[in-house]
């Protein structure tokens, strides 16, 4: 057959709505298309007659987990009801849209999101994580801003199986070529290596977008008579899944598609897209626009009539394809990538189109914003979908499902890591060998090797970046206004204490953000857990969301919007099948000037060191308990929100006073392994002493070093600001204590533990950057 | 001495953003009338004596294993280079 005309094959027949008010009784693939028969049933009620094709290729898209949420919808309300109106202060636009927006100051608004690519990226690494980016910058495109700065949130098998060397050099590769090719910076992340994601990596990309109040933009079709206009890349088999079941259904094998087709990005396409979009939207010529995601057309017309006026007529046939073969539920389906949806008036039209020539980016005008409530797509004149968008948008399916707290979680708890369960090393010299082993062990070396790989500086805004606690970018190069970002996650906390688990990482990120100097703001979460059909899954899930919106209640910040993946899990055995349950959390904070941000290493010598919190005997879901044991059990460390608000504030003063030269977030391996990186940020060691801290915190030495109480923060205070460091903690009654000098920058210098152990910094430097390159090459 | 040669393809339905540029770039340069181009790669392998049945086996799993990601690469043909004996492809 000619592949050159756009014609479907002659001979095949299409199945219009007419058809199928017709012919009731003809069979479609609904289950294969991953639809259970309740949900058949009310689409069929919906619609009074049996869905075509198309439509059904629509509601199944879109009522699947990943676009409609029906599992977790319940719990994500959770959100709205712990968010008060103080919390509301500085937010534009919240959840729902495409990204939320927050006002910054000076006429500022940011936005920014975090969402999973991690399927895509088991199948396919380097595409996957490499699309995964390109379609959270869209989401920020969307709404108006340029696209700043990107992170990432990558977790992976343990390091030493053999998938583990496919999967991180191609997911490494994926982030940084998307970000590097396109120009932004990567300013951070995390990466972190467990047997439970062996088969199941998560892949979380964040991207941050500035813009002026005036400019936000918004998904919505509203304005009968505007035109409906689709740019960007040309549509093709990408990402269609199941939907090749209909298309071999109603005619026979006509493509070269073997479906389903892993999406590629085109990252020089996407660059060009933004300098189109921001402008069209500085010309004035955009009414409302969404980007093409997921579920493609599907997703992006209904969305759009939806949230608008609820009429719309799409033209199918005149979509630009790649491939000309595409049956128009194919169409639909397509995740093609680089391709957005406009909003435009006819009036602007021959504008909106001369700035897409000008950029030569490919444009069609699909349809119009109709009067009444049906989305009406066309094939070549004949009526293929007629449904009200609503129904497929935002009022799918939604399930209670069942919740049970898993019998085996008592038993994990209670398999605490006591001193009589896992030995514990005492001697300088046990301590020192623990410290080298921890320092290189997966979790705690060096991300050199992967950070290197990503452009942390380019566009020149970049004024923190990994190995730092947190990315900070500028925003407004006159003022120095910028923001700070911080994504965290700790799925073994979450397995212990799913409540807690979920409460310490949005506490780490956002402790993070304060520590380099930035006041939080706002929240944007990722949450990736098992099958929500496995009630000991779903009861994490839900606990997890209610510590999450309970902890973000308490620490005054807002979640703006997010994403949820379920169904991270390989095989039937359950919760066991199961990722760890992994809520990973970013938290955005504001800076007024960004010369004025607090490093997580110190450079000078003879300044003191403090360590702001306390420090309890807390090795439940430890890295030490992992790394020299294999062990989790017992509960997490225990959190206190009303300390965590108030260390917060103090860093904050901290920095804006200039009392503190460097500051560091104990987290995973504790106060050991901040010490190894404050040291080896710049080369300059450090003599500490842990006996008072031992007597006042009522802990022995391996306890202050390896125990990852959360809350406590590592700071270097200059002498000449010592006093009055000292009495704003004092006035502010936050626990303090001197536990050490820095050292100068030289070849001989050491960390030394006093009376315990001393170890040269060249010798912790070999042992914290050799693991990665060892694994993954050079 | 003979010679494999193989040549791999993106498969038909997965974009190709180098085809796409250069078809881009031909007529900015003057080079009308092409309305597509795919951009793939060709591997030539040395081998010591002829390049028998056997020989072209062995090419055709190392192109499918390693040479070609069969996620979204084709090995469209496996054959000994011209002049060279042995079976074709």
């Amino acid at each position: 057959m000619s592949t050159d005309t756009p014609a479907r094959p002659s001979g095949a027949a299409l199945d219009t709505v007419e058809r199928a008010a017709a012919t009731p009784e003809h069979e479609l693939p609904w289950e294969a298309l991953g639809l259970k028969a309740d949900e058949y049933e009310r689409i069929r009620e919906i619609l009074g007659r049996r869905p075509t094709g198309a439509e059904l290729a629509m509601y199944s898209v879109m009522w699947s987990e990943h676009c409609s949420y029906k599992s977790s919808k319940v719990h994500l309300r959770t959100f709205g009801r712990h968010t008060t109106d103080e919390m509301k202060k500085h937010l534009m636009v919240g959840i729902g849209e495409n990204a939320g927006v927050v006002d910054i100051g000076q006429g500022w608004a940011v936005t920014f999101k975090v969402e999973s690519h991690n399927h895509p990226s088991f199948i396919e690494p380097y595409q996957g994580a490499a699309t995964g980016v390109g379609g959270i910058i869209r989401d920020i495109m969307a709404m108006g801003a340029r696209p700043v700065a990107v992170m990432d949130s990558l977790r992976f098998g343990t390091i030493d199986h053999p998938d583990t060397a496919r999967v991180v050099p191609g997911v490494v590769s994926g982030v940084g070529g998307y970000g590097n090719c396109i120009g932004l910076p990567n300013i951070g992340g995390e990466v972190f290596f467990d047997p439970s994601y062996q088969g199941n990596p998560l892949v979380n990309a964040l991207c941050v977008g500035a813009m002026k109040h005036e400019d936000v933009h918004l998904a919505n079709a509203r304005g009968v008579g505007n035109l409906i206009v689709l740019f960007g890349a040309r549509t093709g088999g990408d990402g269609i899944g199941g939907v090749s079941v209909l298309a071999s259904e109603t005619f026979e094998d006509t493509g070269p598609s073997k479906r389903p087709a892993v999406q590629v990005g085109d990252p020089f396409q996407e660059k060009v897209l933004i300098e189109c979009c921001l402008d069209l939207f500085s010309a004035g010529l955009v009414e409302g626009i969404q980007d093409l995601g997921g579920a493609g057309l599907s997703c992006a017309t209904s969305e759009l009539a939806s949230a608008g006026d609820g009429g719309m007529l799409i033209h199918l046939d005149r979509v630009p394809l790649r491939d000309s073969s595409l049956s128009p539920e194919e169409i639909l389906m397509s995740e093609s990538q680089e391709r957005m949806m406009a909003v435009v008036t006819p009036a602007n039209v021959d504008a909106f189109l001369a700035v897409t020539a000008k950029w030569d980016v490919e444009a069609a005008v699909l349809g119009e914003v109709t009067d009444g409530d049906r989305l009406l797509v066309q094939w070549h004149g004949e009526t293929v979908v007629d449904v009200p968008p609503r129904t497929v948008a935002h009022e799918g399916p939604v399930y209670e499902r069942p919740y049970a707290r898993p019998a085996s979680q008592d038993a994990l708890q209670a398999d605490a890591p006591t001193a009589e369960r896992l030995p514990r090393p005492a001697t300088g010299e046990e301590l020192r060998a623990t410290l080298l082993r921890m320092t290189a062990s997966p979790n705690l070396c060096s991300r050199a090797w992967i950070t290197d790989q990503y452009d942390r500086y380019v566009l020149g805004n970049t004024t923190l970046a990994t190995p730092d606690d947190a990315g900070v970018v500028r925003v407004d190069e006159e003022t120095g206004l910028g923001v700070a970002l911080s994504l965290d996650g700790n799925g073994r906390f979450t397995k212990l204490d799913p409540a807690t688990g979920a409460q310490l990482s949005l506490a780490e990120a956002y402790r993070n953000v304060a520590t380099a100097g930035a006041r939080p703001l706002a929240v944007t979460d990722c949450l990736n857990f098992g099958s929500p059909e496995d009630p000991g899954v779903m009861w994490q899930f839900a606990e997890a969301v209610q510590g999450l919106a309970e902890g973000c209640e308490a620490l005054g910040v807002p979640v703006t919007g997010g994403n949820v993946s379920l169904y991270n899990q390989t095989g039937d055995r359950g919760l066991d099948s199961a990722v760890l349950p992994t809520p990973v959390i970013g938290v955005l904070g504001v800076l007024d000037d960004v010369s004025r941000r607090t490093p997580s290493g110190w450079r000078e010598p003879g300044q003191v060191l403090y360590l702001l919190g306390t420090t309890r005997d807390e090795l439940g879901g430890s890295e030490w308990a992992w790394v020299e044991h294999r062990h989790l059990g017992g509960l997490p460390p225990a959190l206190d929100l009303e300390h965590e608000k108030l260390l917060a504030d103090v860093l904050v003063n901290c920095s804006r006073d200039g009392l503190v030269d460097a500051a560091h977030d104990l987290s995973e391996g504790g106060l050991a392994q901040a010490l190894v990186e404050g040291s080896l940020r710049f080369g300059a060691g450090a003599r500490v002493w842990l006996d008072e801290l031992c007597e006042r915190d009522g802990i022995d030495p391996f306890v202050a070093l390896f125990s990852e109480s959360a809350g406590r923060v590592l700071v270097a205070v200059p002498r000449e600001e010592e006093v009055r460091f000292n009495d704003m903690c004092t006035a502010r009654g936050l626990a303090h204590l001197r536990i050490g000098v820095t050292e100068e920058v030289s070849q001989e210098t050491r960390l030394d533990v006093q009376g315990l152990f001393a170890v040269p910094l060249a010798e912790l430097r070999e042992a914290h950057t050799a693991t990665l390159p060892a694994h993954f090459g050079g | 001495m003979g010679r494999v040669v193989i040549d791999v393809m993106p498969k038909p339905e997965i974009l190709d953003p180098q085809g796409k540029a250069v078809v881009g770039a031909l007529p900015r340069l003057g080079f009308t009338g092409f309305t597509g181009v795919r951009q793939g790669k060709r591997f030539e392998l040395e081998v010591e004596g002829e390049v028998t049945d056997e020989v072209l086996a062995e090419a055709r799993k190392a192109a499918e294993t390693l040479l070609s990601n069969p996620v979204i690469e084709d090995v469209v043909s496996v054959r000994a280079a011209d002049g060279a004996a042995g079976a074709g492809a």
